[in-house]
C-alpha cells in the first residue's frame, strides 16, 4: 500500500514532480559542476602560471658569487662549481616527479662575438631524456613557455643558435645567417623574445658550450618548474627540527620548499632553492583563487539549498488536500510524514543523480573550453553529492511537512487553506 | 457632470479595490509568500553577489598581480648609464599609475679583490616594488647595505662591516640586513642610491616599473615611455604582463560561467516556486472571473504582485548579496568588495522579469480553462 502510494503520486503528478525534480537536479549539477571546478582549480591556475617560467633553482653546493648584470656574465671562469649532467635525470625520480613540469640545464660561458662580449648559455631546448623506464622531453621550452622565437628553434644535437632580440640587432644579424664563436661557424636558427636578460644572449645546445669551456658533462644550474602548492605555517618549518610524522607530512606536500629538499636529495652535492619572485608570487595567487573559488562553492551550495527547499516547502503544500483525505481515512501523523519523507527521498536521488551526471559533463565542458585541459570528476564525490542532496531535500521538506501533518483535515477537506 | 464623479468614484473605488486586493493577498496567505519572496531574494542575492563579484575579484587578482614586480623596464643602450633627468621624466609619467625604481650596477672588489655586484637604489620603493624579497632589516642609515645572502657569506659572514673598492676609491659599507630571493639579487649588494652616487659616481642604468593597468594601458604607457626617453630602450616584462593576462582570462571566464550557472539555477528555481504557487490559486482567480473579472484585469493583478514582489525581493537582495560579496572579499582578499549599484537595476529587472514569467505562464495555462470546472475542483 505504502509503496503503492509513493508510485501513484509520482505517476498522476508529473508536472510537480518533474517540476521539484528538476529544481533539485539544477540545484545539485550546478554544485556538482562547482566543487569540481574549486577542487581543480589550483592545479589549472598553476599551470597556467608556469609561464612565468621556472620556480626553483638548483645550484651546486659549492658555489661562487655571481657576477651578473643584465644577463651579462662577469664571472671569471675558473670560479665556482659545476653539477654532473648525468645526474640531471633522477629528477624525474622524486618523490613529486608528477609535478615537475620540466627542467633545463644551464651553462653560461662567456665569449666574444666580433667586437662584443657577451655570455652563450648551453642549455636543453626540448631534448629527450630517459630515467629508467620513463622517456620524457624537457628543456627551456617546457620551463619558458613564453619565450618566442622567430625561425626555429635549434635542435639540441645541432651546432645550431638562437641568437637574443637584443644581441641580434646590436650585431646586425638575422636568422638563417651565421655567426662565429671562438672561430667555428654556427648557423643561426632563430631570433629569441623573452622580454627580459635572455635577450642579450646567445643560446646553444648544452653540448656546445661544455666544449667552448673544455668542461665535458658540466652544468652550473638546472631551472626546475614544479607544480606547487601555496605555502602555509608547515612549509616554512624546518625538516631538521620536525617530529618524523610531521616532516613525512611536509616531504609530501608539493610545498617549494619540499620540492627543493628533494631536488638536493635527488642531485649529489647541489643546493636547491625556490626563485621567490615566481614561487611567492605563484603562492600568493594561487590561494586566493582557490579560496575564492570555495566561497563561491559553498555560497551556490547555501544557494541551491534554499531554492530547493522553496521549491519542495510548495511542492508539498499544494497536496493539504491529498493530507487530509489521508487523515480522514484513518492515516497517523507518523505515515503521512513517511508518505512524504519517501517521495522526498526518491526525487533527491533521481534529481540528485540526474544532476550529478550533467554536472560532470558541465564540469568537463568549463575545463575543455578554459583551460584546455580536462577536469575530472571524482566518483567518490556521487555519495557524497547525493547525500547533500537528500539532506536539503529533507530538511527543505520538513517544515512544510510538519505544516501538513499538523493540518485540520476538516478545513482541508472544505479547501479552507 | 454627475456620470462623470461617478465615474471618477468608480475608477478611483476599483483602484482602491486592486491595492486592497494586493494587500490582502500578501498578509492572508503570509507563509505562501514569504516563501515566495525568499526564493526572489536568495536568487536576487546571488545574482547581485555573483555580479558584484565578478566585477570587483577582477581588481583585486590585477593587484595581486602587481605584486609580481616591474612589468615595464627602461634601459640605456649597451649597459651605458640613462642621464640624470630620466627617472624624473618615468616617475612623471607613470605617476598614480604605479611606482618607478632606478637601479645602478658596478662591480667592485672586495678587500680579497673578488668582483662583487653593488647595486643603488632607492630602497623605499624597492620594498614595495619587489615584494617577494626577503629581507631581514631594511637598511635606513647611511652607508648601510643590504647583503644577499651569497654575497654575505662572502663579504661578511659574521655581519661585520667590510669595505668596498671601486676604481679606487673605497667605501665601508655596515650591513644592515641580508636579502634572499633564489635569484641572481642574493649574490649581490644593494646600497642606497645617495651613497652609491657618491662612492661611484655612476648614474642608474635600469629604471624598473610596475605600471598598473590593461594590456593597452601599458602598451599606451609604454609608447609613452619611449617617446619621452628616445635614447633609452623601454620593453615590456612580456612574461609577467602575459602571465597576468592568462590567468586573469581563466578567471574571469571562469567567475562569467559560475555567475550565470548560479543565477540561471535560483532564477529556474524560482520560477519553479512561483509557478506552483500561481497554479495552487486558481480557485480565487476563478472566483474573481465569476464575479466578473476580466481577463485583463486578472493578468493586470498578477503582474502587479509579481513586480511588487520582484522589486522588494531585489531590493533586500541586493543588500544582502553586497554582503556576501564584501565578507568573501573580506575574507578571501583581506579588503571588502565595494558595493556596485549599477548591478541594482540589472537585478531589479531580472527579479521583476522572472517573477512575471512565473505569474504569467500559469495564467495563459489558467485562461483557457472554464472558471466553473475549476470551482468544481477538477
Amino acid at each position: 500500500m505504502f509503496v503503492r502510494l509513493v508510485y501513484e503520486s509520482f505517476r498522476r503528478e508529473k508536472r510537480r514532480k518533474l517540476l521539484a525534480g528538476l529544481a533539485i537536479s539544477l540545484g545539485v549539477g550546478v554544485a556538482t559542476a562547482m566543487i569540481a571546478v574549486a577542487t581543480d582549480i589550483g592545479d589549472k591556475i598553476s599551470r597556467e602560471l608556469r609561464t612565468y617560467g621556472a620556480n626553483l633553482i638548483v645550484t651546486p653546493d659549492e658555489d661562487g658569487l655571481d657576477v651578473e648584470i643584465g644577463g651579462v656574465n662577469l664571472k671569471p671562469p675558473s670560479d665556482g662549481g659545476y653539477l654532473t649532467e648525468a645526474d640531471l635525470p633522477r629528477i624525474k625520480g622524486m618523490f613529486w616527479r608528477n609535478n615537475i613540469v620540466g627542467f633545463a640545464p644551464m651553462l653560461p660561458v662567456n665569449i666574444k662575438v666580433g667586437a662584443v662580449e657577451t655570455s652563450l648559455m648551453g642549455t636543453y631546448f626540448s631534448k629527450s631524456v630517459s630515467f629508467g623506464k620513463q622517456h620524457f622531453v624537457t628543456g627551456v621550452r617546457s620551463t619558458y613557455p613564453g619565450w618566442k622565437v622567430r625561425g626555429e628553434w635549434p635542435a639540441d644535437d645541432s651546432q645550431d643558435v638562437l641568437l637574443g632580440e637584443n644581441l641580434a640587432a646590436t650585431l646586425k644579424l638575422q636568422a638563417g645567417e651565421s655567426v662565429e664563436i671562438n672561430g667555428q661557424r654556427h648557423r643561426i636558427s632563430g631570433i629569441l623574445a623573452s622580454g627580459s636578460s635572455e635577450d642579450e644572449q646567445i643560446w646553444a645546445p648544452l653540448s656546445i658550450a661544455q666544449q667552448l669551456l673544455g668542461k665535458p658533462g658540466a652544468v652550473r644550474r638546472v631551472y626546475v618548474s614544479a607544480v606547487t602548492k601555496p605555502e602555509d605555517e608547515l612549509a616554512r618549518r624546518d625538516p631538521a627540527t620536525m617530529s618524523p610524522e610531521i616532516r613525512d607530512r611536509w616531504y609530501c606536500s608539493p610545498y617549494p620548499q619540499s620540492i627543493a629538499f628533494q631536488l638536493q636529495e635527488a642531485i649529489p652535492h647541489s643546493h636547491a632553492e625556490q626563485i621567490r619572485q615566481v614561487a611567492q608570487n605563484e603562492g600568493r595567487v594561487l590561494s586566493r583563487t582557490k579560496g575564492l573559488m570555495l566561497l563561491i562553492t559553498i555560497a551556490v551550495l547555501l544557494a541551491s539549498a534554499l531554492a530547493v527547499s522553496a521549491a519542495m516547502a510548495t511542492a508539498i503544500f499544494e497536496r493539504r488536500t491529498e493530507v487530509g483525505l489521508m487523515k480522514a481515512l484513518g492515516a497517523g501523523d507518523v505515515r503521512i510524514a513517511a508518505l512524504f519523507f519517501a517521495e522526498a527521498m526518491l526525487l533527491a536521488i533521481l534529481g540528485g543523480g540526474t544532476g550529478f551526471a550533467w554536472g560532470a559533463l558541465l564540469a568537463r565542458f568549463i575545463g575543455r573550453s578554459i583551460f584546455d585541459s580536462q577536469i575530472g570528476i571524482q566518483p567518490v564525490l556521487l555519495p557524497v553529492i547525493l547525500t547533500i542532496a537528500v539532506v536539503v531535500t529533507f530538511a527543505g521538506s520538513a517544515a512544510a511537512i510538519r505544516r501538513a501533518v499538523k493540518f485540520d483535515p476538516v478545513y482541508a477537506l472544505r479547501g479552507e487553506a | 457632470m454627475s456620470s462623470q464623479l461617478g465615474r471618477r468614484v468608480g475608477r478611483s473605488s476599483r483602484r482602491s479595490m486592486f491595492v486592497r486586493m494586493l494587500v490582502r493577498a500578501a498578509v492572508l496567505r503570509r507563509g505562501r509568500a514569504i516563501a515566495a519572496l525568499l526564493a526572489l531574494i536568495v536568487a536576487a542575492a546571488t545574482a547581485t553577489a555573483m555580479l558584484n563579484l565578478y566585477v570587483g575579484v577582477q581588481a583585486k587578482l590585477k593587484k595581486e598581480f602587481r605584486n609580481y614586480g616591474a612589468n615595464v623596464v627602461i634601459a640605456a643602450e649597451d649597459n651605458q648609464s640613462l642621464p640624470a633627468e630620466t627617472l624624473g621624466k618615468a616617475r612623471a609619467i607613470v605617476n598614480g599609475h604605479g611606482l618607478a625604481v632606478p637601479f645602478s650596477y658596478v662591480v667592485a672588489r672586495t678587500r680579497e679583490g673578488r668582483p662583487v655586484v653593488v647595486a643603488g637604489t632607492d630602497f623605499n620603493a624597492v620594498e614595495k616594488l619587489d615584494s617577494w624579497w626577503s629581507v631581514s632589516a631594511w637598511p635606513r642609515a647611511q652607508h648601510d647595505g643590504l647583503v644577499g645572502v651569497r654575497a654575505a657569506q662572502v663579504v661578511s659572514p659574521r655581519g661585520k662591516p667590510f669595505d668596498l673598492s671601486f676604481q679606487g676609491k673605497t667605501m665601508s659599507v655596515t650591513p644592515a640586513g641580508t636579502l634572499q630571493t633564489g635569484a641572481a639579487e642574493d649574490s649581490r649588494i644593494y646600497l642606497a642610491s645617495a651613497d652609491f652616487k657618491s662612492w661611484t659616481g655612476v648614474e642608474p642604468s635600469t629604471i624598473e616599473i610596475s605600471f598598473s593597468g590593461s594590456a593597452g594601458e601599458i602598451g599606451q604607457a609604454i609608447q609613452d615611455l619611449q617617446q619621452a626617453l628616445p635614447f633609452a630602450q623601454v620593453r615590456p616584462v612580456r612574461q609577467i604582463i602575459e602571465a597576468e593576462a592568462r590567468v586573469l582570462g581563466k578567471m574571469r571566464a571562469t567567475l562569467w560561467v559560475a555567475a550565470i550557472l548560479i543565477i540561471a539555477t535560483a532564477g529556474l528555481c524560482v520560477l519553479a516556486t512561483l509557478t506552483g504557487l500561481v497554479f495552487d490559486r486558481r480557485r480565487d482567480f476563478a472566483v474573481m472571473k465569476s464575479l466578473g473579472a476580466s481577463g485583463r484585469l486578472l493578468h493586470g493583478f498578477l503582474a502587479a504582485e509579481a513586480a511588487a514582489m520582484g522589486t522588494v525581493a531585489s531590493a533586500i537582495g541586493f543588500v544582502v548579496g553586497n554582503a556576501i560579496a564584501s565578507a568573501i572579499g573580506r575574507i578571501d582578499f583581506h579588503a571588502p568588495i565595494a558595493p556596485r549599484f549599477g548591478v541594482l537595476p540589472v537585478v531589479i529587472l531580472g527579479s521583476v522579469a522572472v517573477a512575471l514569467t512565473a505569474a504569467i505562464w500559469p495564467m495563459w495555462l489558467l485562461g483557457r480553462i472554464q472558471p466553473a470546472n475549476i470551482l468544481r475542483g477538477e
